[in-house]
C-alpha cells in the first residue's frame, strides 16, 4: 500500500485521489473511484462512532501499521494441511505464483484480481465494490470502502458446478511491517457449490474484503483460521448476497491477534435462503494484547429464510471480546427464522466481553431470538470431572471445547471440523494456567 | 479401607456446622450402609470425602488405606481408588459421554503409571460394561447426563464406577429415582463389583436398595453424627418404624 491514511476524524481522507488508486482497466478504475468517493463522504471511523465504541480504530487507520513479528511455525504443519485443495498463496499481500497451484479446476474459474482488473470487461465488474456499497447502509463501513478503492490484489472466483476440492487461500506474513489490502470476489452460479478455506496471518496489518454472490440453489461454505501471529492487526469484511434457496455458511476460528475485527454483512434476497455465520475466538492477554470483535449484520428481505449467528469467545488475562450483531427483518420477509447467539467464557476476572445484540423486525410472522451471555467455567462440572480422576487442566480444556461445540458444529465438513478442533485444543494446551 | 475419625465439617460460606464428629470404619471387602433423615449430613460426608469445595474440615481425619484423603485434590483421591456416585449427577452439555468416560479412564491409568487404553480396547470395554447396565449406544453418544432420565443418570454413575474399578465406592442415594427394573440393574452392577479388595458405603433413605445390596453393617446418621450402628436388621427397623423411634431412643433431634 502506497497511500497512507492519517487518522483524521470525520475528515475525508484527502490522501486518496485518482492518481493514488492502483492502476486498473476501465471497470475497476470506475469502481475504485466510486469507492474513494464513498469513503470521502463517510470519513474514517473514529472512536466517537457508535459502531466503534468498543474497538479502537486507531491502529487500523494509522499511516503505518504497528510492527508485528512474523510467527515462526517451526515444524508445525499449518492448519488444513491434510486436506486436498487448490492452494492460492499470498505473502505479505503479494500473490506468490510459485507457491500456488495452477489457477484452474473443474467447474471453477480463478483469476488474480490484478489480472481481472486489468481487463476492459469482466464478470467481476458486477460485484466488485457493488456488494460492499450495498452493505454501507444503514451503517457505514468506511474501511471496506477504503479496501475497494485501494486493494492491490485478491482472487476472483466463479463457480459453475460442483467443485471437488476446496479453494484454499493461504496467507503468509514474513515482513514485520507489511500492510496488505486484498479484495476477493466470488460468484457461485445456480446450483453450484464452493468451499473456501483461508488461513494464516496475511501481514502485520491486513485489510480484507470478500464479496460473495450466491445464485439460486448455490452453496458457499467458508472456513477461516486466523491464527498464531500475535501482534497482527486485521480488519476483514465479508459481504454476501443470497438468492433463492441458496446456502451460505461461514465459520472463523481466531486465536491470538492484537486486534481483529471481522465484519460480516449478509443479505437474504431470495426465498428460503440459509445464512449461517459462526466464530470461535480464543484469546490470552498474558504476553500479548488480544482484542477480538465480531460485527455482524443480517438482513432478511425474502420469505422463509433462515439465519444463524453463533459466536463463542474464550478469554483470559485481560483479553477483550466484542460482539455487535443485528438481525433486520424487512416487512415482506415473512416466515423468517433468525437466531443469534453470542457467548463468552471468561476464564478469569481480567477478561472482558461487550455485546450488543439487536433485532429490528418489521414483519409479523417471524421467529427471531437472540441471546448473549458471559460466564465462567461451571464449577460443578469441573468437580464432577475431577472426582473421576481428570486433572483440572484437562477438565478445563474439555469444558472449554464443550463451550465452543455449537460454533464448531456450524462447520459441515467433519474433516475440516476436526482440523479446527485439533488447533483449538493445541492452543488450549499451550495456554494453560 | 476407609477410616473416618471424629470428622467435623462446617460450610465455608456461612458458619454452619454440618458434620459434628463422624466416626466410621469400613474394612476391605465390606459393604456399609448409611441411613438417616433428610438433612442429616449424608451427602455432605460423601462430598467432603471426595474433595468438593465449599466445606471446612475443622477437626478429624479421613484415610483411605492409610492415605490422608483430606490432603489430596479430588483427582488424586480418585486415583487412589475413591469413587462417589453422585446423588445428583452433573450434566455437562457439549461433552460426549464416551469422551468423558475415556478421558476419566485414561487419566486414572496415567496417574497409576499405566498406558492409555487404545481406542479399540476402550470401545470394547465400554460396550461390554454398558450392556450389563442396559445402557444403549445413544446414551453413550449423548452429552454427559444431558436429557437423561433420573434412572439413566444413576445407571450412568454405576457405569463410570464399573469402568474406573475403584477400591472404595460411595453411593449417594443411587436408588432414588429408580423403578424396580432399574433398581435390579443397578444392584446387579454393584454386586458384580463386590470383591474382597473393594468396599462400599451405600447411602440410602430406604431399606429397598439394601434388599438387593446386602450390607454387612448399617449406620444411622442424624444431625451430623452416626448415632447407631448395627446389622442389616437395623435397616428393617427403620423401614417399619421410621427414624423417630431410633432418634428418640438416642435422644437426638433430627
Ligand atoms: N452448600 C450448602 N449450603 C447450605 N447448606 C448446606 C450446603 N450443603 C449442605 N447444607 C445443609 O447441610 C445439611 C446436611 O445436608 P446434606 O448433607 O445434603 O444432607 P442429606 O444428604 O443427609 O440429606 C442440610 O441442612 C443442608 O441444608
Ligand atoms: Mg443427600
Amino acid at each position: 500500500m502506497t497511500t497512507a491514511l492519517k487518522s483524521a476524524p470525520k475528515n475525508p481522507p484527502a490522501q486518496i485521489s485518482a492518481d493514488t488508486l492502483p492502476a486498473s482497466g476501465a471497470w475497476a478504475t470506475d469502481a475504485r473511484a466510486d469507492a474513494a468517493g464513498r469513503l470521502a463522504d463517510m470519513g474514517l471511523p473514529t472512536r466517537r462512532d457508535e459502531y466503534w465504541k468498543w474497538t479502537k480504530p486507531d491502529s487500523l487507520i494509522s499511516a503505518q501499521p504497528d510492527p508485528a513479528e512474523a510467527f515462526d511455525y517451526g515444524s508445525e504443519a499449518p492448519i488444513f494441511d491434510p486436506i486436498d485443495r487448490v492452494k492460492i498463496v499470498f505473502v505479505d499481500g503479494v500473490f506468490d505464483a510459485d507457491a500456488s497451484d495452477p489457477l484452474d479446476g473443474e467447474g471453477l474459474e480463478i483469476e488474480r484480481l490484478a489480472d481481472a482488473a486489468a481487463r476492459d470487461i469482466h464478470w467481476a465488474k458486477d460485484l466488485y465494490g457493488v456488494l460492499e456499497a450495498r452493505g454501507q447502509t444503514p451503517v457505514v463501513r468506511p474501511l471496506a470502502a477504503y479496501n475497494t478503492a485501494m486493494a492491490t490484489d485478491g482472487v476472483v472466483i466463479r463457480v459453475t458446478g460442483q467443485v471437488n476440492r476446496p479453494v484454499s487461500i493461504i496467507y503468509r506474513h514474513e515482513d514485520d511491517t507489511s500492510d496488505a489490502v486484498l479484495h476477493h470476489v466470488i460468484r457461485v452460479e445456480e446450483g453450484a457449490k464452493l468451499t473456501l478455506l483461508e488461513n494464516g496471518a496475511a501481514a502485520a496489518r491486513f485489510s480484507d474484503v470478500t464479496e460473495v454472490d450466491v445464485a439460486d440453489g448455490g452453496e458457499f461454505h467458508h472456513i477461516r483460521a486466523q491464527g498464531r501471529c500475535h501482534d497482527r492487526q486485521a480488519i476483514t469484511h465479508m459481504f454476501a448476497r443470497l438468492a433463492a434457496a441458496s446456502v451460505f455458511k461461514s465459520f472463523t476460528m481466531t486465536v491470538n491477534g492484537k486486534l481483529t475485527r471481522n465484519e460480516c454483512v449478509l443479505e437474504l434476497l431470495g426465498d428460503e435462503g440459509v445464512a449461517h455465520v459462526a466464530g470461535a475466538a480464543l484469546g490470552d492477554g498474558a504476553d500479548d494484547e488480544f482484542h477480538h470483535d465480531d460485527t455482524v449484520f443480517v438482513t432478511h428481505d425474502a420469505v422463509a429464510c433462515e439465519s444463524r449467528q453463533v459466536f463463542k469467545k474464550v478469554l483470559k488475562n485481560g483479553a477483550k471480546g466484542v460482539f455487535q450483531g443485528k438481525i433486520l427483518v424487512k416487512a415482506d420477509a415473512q416466515k423468517t427464522d433468525g437466531y443469534q447467539k453470542s457467548q463468552s467464557l471468561l476464564l478469569d476476572e481480567d477478561a472482558s466481553f461487550q455485546a450488543k445484540p439487536e433485532l429490528e423486525i418489521y414483519a409479523d410472522d417471524v421467529i427471531c431470538s437472540h441471546g448473549s451471555t458471559s460466564g465462567a467455567i461451571d464449577e460443578d462440572a469441573l468437580f464432577y470431572l475431577r472426582s473421576r480422576g481428570v486433572p483440572p487442566h484437562i477438565a478445563t480444556d474439555l469444558l472449554v471445547l464443550a463451550f465452543l461445540a455449537d460454533a464448531i458444529e456450524e462447520i459441515e465438513d467433519d474433516v475440516i471440523a476436526d482440523e479446527v478442533t485439533a488447533r483449538l485444543d493445541g492452543w488450549l494446551a499451550r495456554h494453560r494456567g | 479401607m476407609l477410616e473416618i475419625k471424629n470428622l467435623h465439617v462446617e460450610l465455608e460460606e456461612e458458619e454452619k456446622k454440618i458434620l459434628k464428629g463422624v466416626d466410621l470404619s469400613v474394612p476391605a471387602g465390606a459393604v456399609h450402609a448409611i441411613m438417616g433423615p433428610n438433612g442429616s449430613g449424608k451427602s455432605t460426608l460423601a462430598y467432603v470425602l471426595s474433595g468438593r469445595d465449599g466445606y471446612d474440615v475443622t477437626e478429624g481425619a479421613a484415610m483411605l488405606e492409610g492415605k490422608d484423603l483430606l490432603d489430596m485434590e479430588p483427582e488424586e483421591r480418585a486415583a487412589v481408588g475413591l469413587f462417589l456416585a453422585f446423588q445428583y449427577p452433573v450434566e455437562i452439555p457439549g461433552v460426549g459421554n464416551m469422551t468423558f468416560l475415556r478421558t476419566a479412564v485414561n487419566a486414572q491409568r496415567k496417574a497409576r503409571g499405566q498406558d492409555e487404553m487404545s481406542a479399540a480396547d476402550f470401545l470394547k470395554f465400554v460396550r461390554a460394561k454398558a450392556k450389563e447396565l442396559d445402557i444403549n449406544a445413544d446414551m453413550l453418544k449423548r452429552p454427559v447426563n444431558v436429557g437423561f432420565s433420573g434412572g439413566e443418570k444413576k445407571r450412568n454413575e454405576i457405569l463410570q464406577m464399573a469402568m474406573l474399578e475403584p477400591k472404595m465406592c460411595v453411593l449417594d442415594e443411587t436408588d432414588s429415582g429408580l423403578d424396580v427394573d432399574a433398581m435390579k440393574l443397578v444392584s446387579d452392577g454393584v454386586n458384580a463389583l463386590r470383591d474382597a479388595g473393594r468396599s462400599f458405603l451405600v447411602i440410602t433413605h430406604y431399606q429397598r436398595l439394601l434388599d438387593h445390596i446386602k450390607p454387612d453393617v448399617v449406620h444411622i446418621m442424624a444431625d451430623g453424627r452416626i448415632v447407631k450402628s448395627g446389622g442389616p436388621e437395623l435397616a428393617l427397623e427403620v423401614e417399619t418404624n421410621g427414624y423417630a423411634d431410633i432418634l428418640a431412643e438416642m435422644e437426638v433431634e433430627a
